[in-house]
Parts: C-alpha cells; structure tokens; sequence
C-alpha cells in the first residue's frame, strides 16, 4: 500500500471522526449538564440532513440549507426538551433510555411520513466539488477537507464556548452543583434548553454536512448515534475533551481497520479469505478498541465519573 | 391471593383462550400471532431477570436473541444441506433436532453474555446501557459482515426443525410447544425471583453497600443474573428463528433490543408476568395499528412516552397498584 | 493482655492535597467499646471507610482477627466478621424488615447461589434474622416495608442485620443520629450489653451517649489522633480541650 494511499485513509479516519465529535459532543455535554442519556440525538442528525436537503431543494444554496440545517435541528431540540425531556431529569436512566427510545420511534416514523421512504439527496455545491492537490502530490476532494476544517473549527468555538464564554462558566457550574446556580439566580430550565439546543444543533449540522457525502435517509442517525456512544464511553462521558479525542480514535480505527486489516491477513491467507476475515473483524475494530480501553480506565480516558 | 396474582392468572387464561378460539375458528393467523407472543414474552422474561431483578439496564439483549437465533439457522442449514460444521478433529454435524439447537443455542448466548457481562459488569449507570448497546450492534456488524451464513440476507430454513413426539409443522403443535417453554421458564423465574440468589440480587440492585456490609460481593451475582438472563433470550432467539424459518442480522440489532426492553416496560418491570403482559400488548397494537396505519410506529412511540412518563409500572403496575413483596 | 481484634498502623490516606488521615494507629481489643470523636470534617468517615474496606489507604496497614487485610474488599472483611452500621442507613428500602435480616443471615451463612428454595422458609436464615430482630425489639415490623419505617426504627434494623453476621467487631457510624432522646437512651442500654458479644468501634456525636459507654476515647483533629484515653483522661486533655473549645463554643 502506498504512503499516499494512506494518507488519504487517515484524511478520510480524520473526517468521520470530526463529525463524529460534533455528533459525540451534544451528547456527552446533555449527560454532564443534566445527567441525561438521549438516545434520540441520532434523530436530530436526521433532522439536520432533511432541513438542508429541502433547503437545498427549494433555494439551491448550500449556505442556505446549512443555515437550515443548524436552526431546525435547534428548534427540534429546543421544542423535544421542553415538551418530554425536561420530564426525564429526575428520572433513573431507564426512564430516559425508553422515553428518548419512543421519541426516536415518533420522529423516524414521522419523517418518513412526511419524506416517503426514498432516500432525498444533497448536492455538494459546485464551489466546494472537485479536488485539491496537497503538499506531496496527494488528491484529495475539496469538500471533505472542508468538512475536516469546519469540524475543527467548531471544536475549537466550542472549547471557547465552554472555557470562556458566561455560557460556559454556567454550563460547568451546572455540571458542579444545579442547585446552587439555581440560588444565585440563573434560570435553570432556560439554561439546559439551550445547552440542549446547542447539542442538537451540532448534530443537525454534522447530518447536513455528511448527507451531502451520503444520502440522506430515514434512520440515517442511528448508527451514527451508536459510534457516538462509543466514542463517549471511551473518552469518559461528560468530557468535552473525551469526546475529541474518543472521536478521531474512533473514525481512524473505522477507516483504517476496514483498509489496513484485510491487507494484514492478506499477508500470510489467500485474498477472498484475506478479504473475509479482514472485513469482519474491522466491522468490530471499534468495539474492541472500547473493550481495551474499559478494561484499562473503566471510566474512560478522560472521564471523572462511573 | 393478592391483585398481582389474579391478574397473571387472567393473563395466563387468556393467553390460552385466545388461541383455543383461533383452533376452533380456523384462524392459523392468529395462532402464529400468539405464538410469537409466547416467544417474544420469553425473550423479555430473560431480560426481566437483569432489568427487572438486577437493576441491570441491558440495552443489548439483542445480543442473546440473534445468537440463539443463528444457533438453530446455523445448525439446521448444515444439517439441510448435508454439510458437517466440522470435520477436523472431530466431526460435527447440523441438526434439525429441537432439543439440541435449544441446548447450543442457551449455552452459545450464556457464554456471550459471560464475556459482555465480564466486560460490561466492570461499570454501571450510563456506561453500563451504552456498553451493552455496543457489544450487541458489535455482533450485528459482524454478521452482516461474515458471509457464510448469508451475511446482509440471512439464513433460510426450508422446514420447521422437529420436536420428538411432536408434529411442529402444525401450528397449533408448535404453539402449545412454546407455551410449554415460557411457563416453565416462568415457573424456574419466579422460584428464582424468591430464592437466596433472587433476594441478594435484587438487594443489590436497592443497595450495593448493603450487599458488601453483609459479606457478599454484587459483581459475581450480576454475572451470573446476566448469564441466564442472557441465556433465555439466548432460547427465545432459537424458538423466534424457528417461527419464521429465517434468521437474519436483524435479529441483532438495537431496535430488538429496544423492543425486549419495551416489553418488560409496557407490562410492568420486575412483574413475573410484566414481560407477558408487555409482549402480548406489543403484538396487538402493531396488528391492530398497522393495520390502521403504515407507520404504526408513531403512535407504539407516543404510546410507550406516555407510559413512561405518566403510568410508571407498565399494564400489571396500573392495574395492581404498588408491588406488594411477597412472604 | 489479650490481643486486640482490629488495628490500624500508621493509616495515611490524601485526596489531593488534603490530609484526611495522617499516620492513625489505634486499636480495639476484646470486650471494649472505642469511640471515636472529633469535629466535622476530621475525618472519622474516611478512617472508617478505610477500615471497613470501601476505601484504601495510601500507606499503613489494617488488621483483624490477626490477619492483614489492607487488600481485602468489604466484602471479604465481612465474611471475617467485621460487621458495620451506616451513617445514613443503608437497607434495601423495597424489602420488608425481615427480608433485610434474612439477607444478613444470608452473608453470614454463605450459599447465596441457591436458584430454587424459598429464602424466606430457610429455617435456619429465619431463625437467626428472628432473632436478631428480636433482640433489637423490631419483632413486630418484621412485615413492614423498610421504606415505611421511622427513621430510628431504620437504625435499629442496621443494627439488627449487623447482629446477624455474628459478628467479631462492630463498626457503628453514628448510631444515634436522628434517634431523639428516648431512642439514643434505649440503643445505649442495649450496646452497653453488646460489648461483652464483640467489641464496638464507635463513631458518635452524641456526647453523652459516648462518655456513658467509651471504655476508650480517641479524638481525631484534622486526620490525626490528638489523644486516646479513659473518658476522665479525655476530658482533662489540654489538646483536646483546645481542639473542640477553640472551633466549636460547646
């Protein structure tokens, strides 16, 4: 395998871990502000992804469907936080896990009502298709090194948001002690509204941003939900930083495992074999990596909490 | 004779009677909808042992369900195409015997859920769902992705594999057959839920200090809860592939888990008969809304938020009212 | 002199940089009731947690009935007969009193993985969480829900299951907390008695109730013992004196 080959595979395990951290991230925050586990953020990315693909359809700018994607994954966050979630903060995880699992039912179903079962489709815009040469003579496309720029863009307004920002400075005291910064006048359900907002907002735009790549399906959340779960639990839940980390480990292993872990057998097994083998156990790279790193920290890398 | 115990008594009557019409009316729908009653309610009373006994949030019984699931789809499609698994050291064949594919399949899905439940058991809480989750959709990648046994398609089992004694290809047969199973793994679970290991598990689940203060160690009674939990799902999964004939991946998937977690929820966690309750309730409104609606789902999720938020208890904790500890 | 049952050596234990215990050595031997006192935030709690087993210790040594167990977990130190009492009660709330019972019966006796028999019609486990209950004077709540139970009535079923362990040492955090004048005089009484059964770590607040049973005193101050003595030795010490007048204007 050539080095630029490689490269490129790391670029690509780059790529799908900066989404995976905009995904990771909602989710890791909402369970270290107010202890909720949601399983319905998937559905959120799936809101994000139908927002921009019909913008993209009735407008035929990319900006303006992003823009559509970030506000109605926000507004859907904002509306399910305050219509159930807010319910579910004083109920044990079983609860949470059920009552986010029927919302996941509701709006998967309900999309595919208003949507039909066929999957809608997200052009990428003609400024950003094509591809760029790097230093050292790599190809690679123009649109999925916007994606890895974006993404660490947002990580990095993110941390300011959190280590800077009056928000943050809220957002951490509410991770501390909620009753105390309820005594000192904040008001705490606007607070976790809008901590909840924000999440689903990075997942609304991590879905517009890949259903550009892929197509954009009902269901398509889900297992994006599930390898964000993983990449939780490894980088420890609660932990902003967890998440980034969790999350380019997670999208490298992905990429790599499925590209390198076939050639690897392939070494010493005859190729269909090779092939098999390879694929199968690369299907299962990541929840090994999560083994490994649980039987090491249980609580995960970065996480204070079991 | 408290509320609690009337009512599973009524549950397991109509449980019986429904299909005693569908015989009489000639209604072979029927009969196939209840006895996929029967077996989902298996599944879940295994997760019930977990969930419901435990307090272990397993969000991956999927899991246990596909393994006895591939248990009877890889035993009988060698035995139907005449195949041996294994030739070297020793030959081993496919079968088409029940009782065999049942015994693989419990010991298959019980050594899973000792090596998920080694692993899993060393955290709690959030961890311990997001854990289960991933090691359930672990295996449903790597069947989808392990193409000898049919891989994205599944396995197809042309013909119904055998019970001694019994005709399983008439329904009503293999009806009274799974109705067998799920009240003697209903008997063994209550005997459990009474038993030594029921009251340090479940005194576990209410005060894991309390359980160290007295000597026992909680870690090595939830291994083995989750090992039998895992084990009669393992069943159920075994039973449900022999029902339609077919496995696939998505037995493995995290929407059945959901679902096995939904019927302990629907009809009442840690009720012997919560699971039963909770299946049968499941497979009538998705007959009966489907019907209705093709995305019947909506209203199973605004039905299950509902109960969730605003009946907590499921069917038998409304209707028998706080759970009573039996003597 | 008799061996003592339970010693600690030189116990040093930090969390960050808080010193929660510094180089504590004490010892309880056979027959005696050591209280330990001091200020909140000395850190008695984590002094018990460390001899109980949920914790620790970053140097030092425990030791019971002879044997090191610094490495032993709760559990283990359990099974040897190192029975302890919470601070807030820790019962299974869903249980009824005598199911909380029959469950310390059970840890006592071993043989939790019995899949069939009906525990509460073990004979054996009944009769010993009975007599447990009995001794507490709980016998008539043995149906009741521990939910339901008045909050003294919990501290004597934490006492009850720890009887049913027959146990080698008491641990008891704070016994009498909550319990009310009338509650704290009849508990003394009946650990007064218990003594002679197995001897009695006790962590306590209530002055009276300590200076009424404490064979032996020790004052803990900022994770270090001050001073171990006679209650008439405790009273006289200047450092203790200083230690609970200078902080607390008692």
């Amino acid at each position: 395998m050539s080095a630029l080959l490689l490269i490129e595979q790391i670029l690509n395990g780059l790529q799908s871990g900066v989404m995976l951290f905009l995904m990771a991230a909602g989710l890791t925050l909402v369970f270290g502000v107010m202890g909720l586990i949601n399983l319905a953020h998937g559905s959120l990315y799936m809101v994000g992804a139908f927002a921009a693909a019909g913008a993209a359809a009735a407008t035929g700018s990319f900006v303006v469907a992003l823009v559509a994607a970030l506000a109605a994954a926000a507004a859907a966050g904002a509306l399910i936080e305050m219509l159930v979630i807010r319910r579910l903060y004083e109920r044990d995880h079983l609860d949470q896990v059920l009552a986010t699992f029927a919302l996941i039912l509701i709006l998967s179903e309900g999309t595919r009502w208003l949507f039909g079962s066929f999957p809608l489709y997200l052009d990428v815009p003609d400024w950003l298709s094509g591809s760029v040469t790097l230093p050292g003579g790599i190809q690679y496309p123009l649109y999925r090194l916007a994606i890895i720029v974006v993404g660490l863009a947002v990580a990095a307004g993110l941390f300011g948001l959190i280590s800077r920002t009056r928000l943050g400075i809220r957002i951490r005291a509410g991770e501390a002690d909620r009753e105390m910064i309820a005594a000192l006048g904040v008001d705490i359900s606007k607070l976790y509204t809008m901590v909840f907002a924000l999440g689903a907002a990075l997942a609304g735009l991590a879905g517009a941003l890949v259903g550009a790549i892929q197509s954009v399906q009902v269901g398509m959340g889900e297992p994006v939900l599930i390898l964000a779960f993983v990449v939780i639990v490894i980088g420890g839940i609660g932990s902003i930083k967890g998440a980034f980390i969790g999350a380019l480990l997670v999208g490298l292993t992905e990429t790599l495992g499925g590209v390198l872990l076939p050639q690897l057998f392939g070494l010493f097994m005859d190729p269909s074999a090779a092939t098999t083998v390879g694929a199968s156990l690369a299907s299962m790279a990541i929840y090994i990596l999560m083994a490994v790193v649980l039987i090491w920290r249980p609580s995960g890398l970065f996480g204070v909490r079991a | 004779m408290n509320r609690e115990t009337i009512i599973n008594l009524l549950i397991a009557l109509g449980l019986i009677a429904v299909p005693l019409w569908a015989i009489w009316a000639d209604e072979p729908f029927i009969i196939t909808l209840a006895t996929k009653v029967a077996i989902l309610a298996l599944a879940g009373v295994g997760l019930n042992i977990a969930l419901g006994l435990g307090g272990l949030v397993s969000f991956g019984h999927a899991a246990f369900f596909g393994i006895g699931g591939y248990a009877m789809g890889i035993l009988a499609s060698h035995a139907q195409n005449y195949t041996p698994m294994m030739e070297w050291p020793l030959l081993i064949e496919g079968t088409k015997s029940m009782p065999v594919i049942w015994l693989v399949a419990v010991l298959a899905s019980a050594l899973a859920a000792l090596l998920i439940g080694v692993l899993s058991l060393r955290t709690s809480g959030v961890y311990f769902i997001m854990i289960t989750l991933a090691f359930g959709q672990m295996l449903y990648y790597f069947a989808i992705s392990w193409p000898a046994y049919g891989g994205e398609d599944g396995l197809s089992i042309y013909v119904r594999n055998g019970f001694p004694g019994l005709n399983t290809l008439d329904p009503a047969q293999f009806l009274a057959l799974c109705y067998a199973v799920l009240f003697v793994v209903l008997f063994l679970s209550s005997r459990l839920a009474k038993s030594a290991f029921g009251l340090a598990l479940s005194g576990a689940r209410q005060n894991e200090d309390r359980l160290r203060t007295v000597g026992i160690e909680p870690f090595r009674l939830r291994l083995v809860a989750f090992v039998i939990s895992g084990a009669v799902t393992g069943l159920a999964g075994a039973l449900y592939a022999d029902l339609n004939r077919f496995v696939s991946p998505t037995m493995f998937s995290w929407h059945m888990s959901g679902e096995i977690m939904v019927f302990v929820i629907l009809g009442g966690v840690a009720r012997l008969f919560g699971p039963v309750a909770g299946a049968a309730l499941f497979i009538v409104m998705e007959h009966l809304l489907g019907g209705i609606s093709e995305y019947w789902q909506v209203f199973l999720g605004l039905t299950l938020l509902g109960v969730v938020l605003f009946a907590r208890g499921g069917l038998i904790g409304t209707l028998a009212g706080r759970k009573v500890t039996h003597d | 002199m008799t061996d003592p049952v339970l010693v600690t050596h030189d116990i040093c234990k930090s969390f960050g940089a808080l010193q929660a215990s510094r180089d504590i050595s004490l010892d309880l031997r056979p027959g005696e009731i050591h209280a330990l006192i001091g200020p909140n935030g000395a850190g008695k709690s984590t002094l018990i947690k460390q001899i109980a087993g949920g914790l620790r210790p970053d140097r030092g040594t425990v030791q019971f009935l002879g044997r090191d167990v610094t490495a032993l977990d709760t559990a283990a130190r359990a099974r040897m007969g190192l029975a302890r009492t919470f601070q807030i009660s820790a019962l299974a709330m869903e249980y009824t009193v005598l199911q909380n019972a029959v469950l310390g019966a059970l840890g006592a006796r071993g043989g939790v993985f019995r899949f069939f028999g009906n525990v509460l019609k073990d004979n054996d486990l009944r009769s010993a969480a009975e007599a447990a209950l009995d001794r507490v004077g709980l016998s008539d709540q043995a149906g009741t829900v521990t939910g339901e139970l008045s909050h003294g009535q919990r501290r004597l079923l934490e006492v009850a299951v720890a009887l049913t362990l027959r146990p080698k040492a008491f641990l008891m955090d704070e016994p009498m907390a909550g319990l009310g004048a009338d509650g704290s005089k009849r508990l003394t009484g009946f650990l007064d008695g218990l003594r002679d059964e197995a001897p009695i770590l006790l962590v306590e607040h209530d002055m009276d109730a300590v200076f009424a049973l404490a064979d032996r005193i020790s004052v803990l101050v900022y994770g270090q013992i001050i001073a171990t003595g006679t209650a008439a030795e405790i009273r006289e010490n200047p450092e203790v004196r200083k230690a609970y007048l200078g902080e607390e204007d008692q």
